[in-house]
């Protein structure tokens, strides 16, 4: 109990509906800084935003200060309740995949038992509301790649899901603090000095899950549904000021929740290994959110970085690579794993 | 493991109200966050609403295509070509709904459970391997 208060159900539920808005929107902000205006900038030997604030850290306040006042558009032959509906859709599904990821031993949202099935079947939403955006623009770029981006999000949902059931397996829960639990104080052949963080033991299963993010999110190798050369901005393309902002924001903010859960799933999530420190000591509630931003901005680095230096595949290729390489790994995996869990 | 899993922070609140159980309330928080994202986007957009202005032009309503007037339907009608694979998917989501709560029972299940399970996956990999063969899995 975190300092002995005793706090009734709603204002549990205020309280941590603060908190969460708190994790989506500062992993957001620090990687719309960090990645796409400093590392980005450095990468292509410039400086980046550097007026608003102290080295331009400012500056996604000037935009959003910026996009407030721009006229809000709504084309004409557009679908008007559903283009209005969309980017709701969108930002709201991104905002509940933060919910089930615990932050610390009392830093939780909610602890939901079937937290991983929550995770998958939230963050597949997205995909509808994309598709929503696409056709009520009636916009022929748009409708392109809405369809592009549906087909994607379809075909790399499934590796995602299948890299996802070696770590339940290994695991024995599909509750997200049992499995933070079970790396923290795991152990690799009895050896428990640095727990069992999946991303060595199940190394395949992190591989496949974090291309699948990255074609999931629509980062730059996996880039069709935007593709600025061929479609103008895809599904985005009718929409601007405000809205245009929302689809912007959730870019980021989806690429901090699937580095979430990623962190939770394969990291160890808030926790160091258990050998180390006393993890149901009262500090790790400071500490461990900490931790655990670490971690998310470790991984949403790796996504930001190969979304600058590679570059976009074929539609084709895009397909053939989750359908012939990546799902056959992941169910592969997925024996190896069970084989192996059994047997030792 | 189970000393991490502690009680919950309203932990007082079952004994308030029995009828709720643990697993509702868990969703209950989950409709409520619902309500304050909605609420919080509604807030940004009439935020919005306050500072923009309006200065309608009909020209700025029509739709985007390079810079040239629109030329026929927005809704044209465009191959397809997802279909197979959305069938495709459904059959290897129900595989993973299946699989999910297996895999939380592996221990207790043993070799018995393991090579069911190995059959299951083997016979639906049957499946993925006719669409390759078939060809459906080429992009036309």
């Amino acid at each position: 109990m975190v300092l002995a208060l005793h706090l009734s159900y709603w204002q549990v539920s205020a309280l941590r509906s603060v908190g969460i808005l708190a994790a989506v929107l500062l992993p957001a902000g620090t990687f719309v800084y960090l990645f796409l205006f400093k590392m980005v900038s450095f990468m292509q030997s410039r400086l980046g935003p550097m007026e608003a604030g102290p080295f331009g850290s400012m500056q996604l306040l000037a935009e959003v200060g910026k996009f407030l006042q721009k006229e809000d558009i709504v084309p004409e032959r557009a679908d008007r309740k559903l283009f209005k509906f969309a980017p709701y859709l969108v930002v709201g599904t991104v905002l509940l995949v933060y919910l089930a990821v615990p932050f610390g031993p009392d830093m939780w949202f909610a602890n939901l038992n079937g937290g991983v099935f929550y995770l998958l079947a939230v963050s597949s939403i997205s995909a509808l509301g994309v598709l929503i955006a696409g056709w009520s623009s009636a916009n022929k770029y748009a409708l392109i790649g809405g369809l592009r981006a549906a087909g994607q999000l379809i075909a790399y949902e499934l590796p995602m899901v299948l890299a996802v059931i070696g770590v339940v397996i290994q695991a024995g829960t599909m509750n997200l603090a049992g499995i933070v639990a079970a790396q923290a104080g795991g152990s690799i052949f009895g050896f428990d000095g640095i727990g069992n963080p999946y991303a060595i033991t199940q190394i395949v299963g992190l591989c496949i899950f974090l291309v699948a993010v990255q074609a999931e999110l629509g980062q730059t190798p996996f880039d069709m549904p935007i593709a600025e050369s061929e479609l103008v901005t895809g599904y985005i393309t009718d929409y601007s000021g405000l809205r245009f902002m929302m689809f912007f924001i959730v870019e980021f903010a989806s690429a901090g929740a699937f580095a979430a859960v990623a962190a939770t799933l394969f990291l160890g999530g808030w926790t160091v290994p258990a050998a180390w420190a006393d993890l149901n000591s009262n500090w790790f509630n400071v500490i461990g959110p900490i931790i655990m931003l670490t971690k998310m901005l470790l991984i949403g680095g790796l996504i930001f970085f190969v979304r600058f230096t590679f570059p976009r595949f074929r539609e084709d290729q895009l397909q053939r690579l989750a359908w012939t390489v990546l799902i056959p790994i992941s169910l592969l995996n997925i024996l190896a794993t069970t084989v192996l869990k059994v047997a030792f | 493991m189970s000393e991490l899993l502690r009680e919950p922070l309203a932990g007082g609140v079952l004994a308030v109200t029995p009828a709720m159980s643990a697993f509702l309330r868990d969703y209950l928080t989950v409709a409520i966050f619902g309500g304050v994202a909605i609420g919080l986007l509604v807030g940004v957009m009439s935020l919005g609403k306050l500072v923009r202005p309006v200065r309608p032009q009909q020209d700025k309503y029509l739709t985007y295509e390079s810079g040239v007037d629109p030329v026929g339907d927005g809704w044209a009608q465009s191959p397809i070509r997802y279909y197979v694979f959305a069938l495709l998917f459904v059959l290897f989501d129900v595989e993973a709904v299946f699989i999910f709560p297996w895999a939380t029972r592996l221990e207790a299940y043993g070799w018995f459970g393991a090579v069911e399970m190995i059959v299951f996956i083997v016979l639906l990999t049957l499946g993925l391997l006719y669409a390759w063969r078939k060809k459906v899995l080429k992009w036309i």
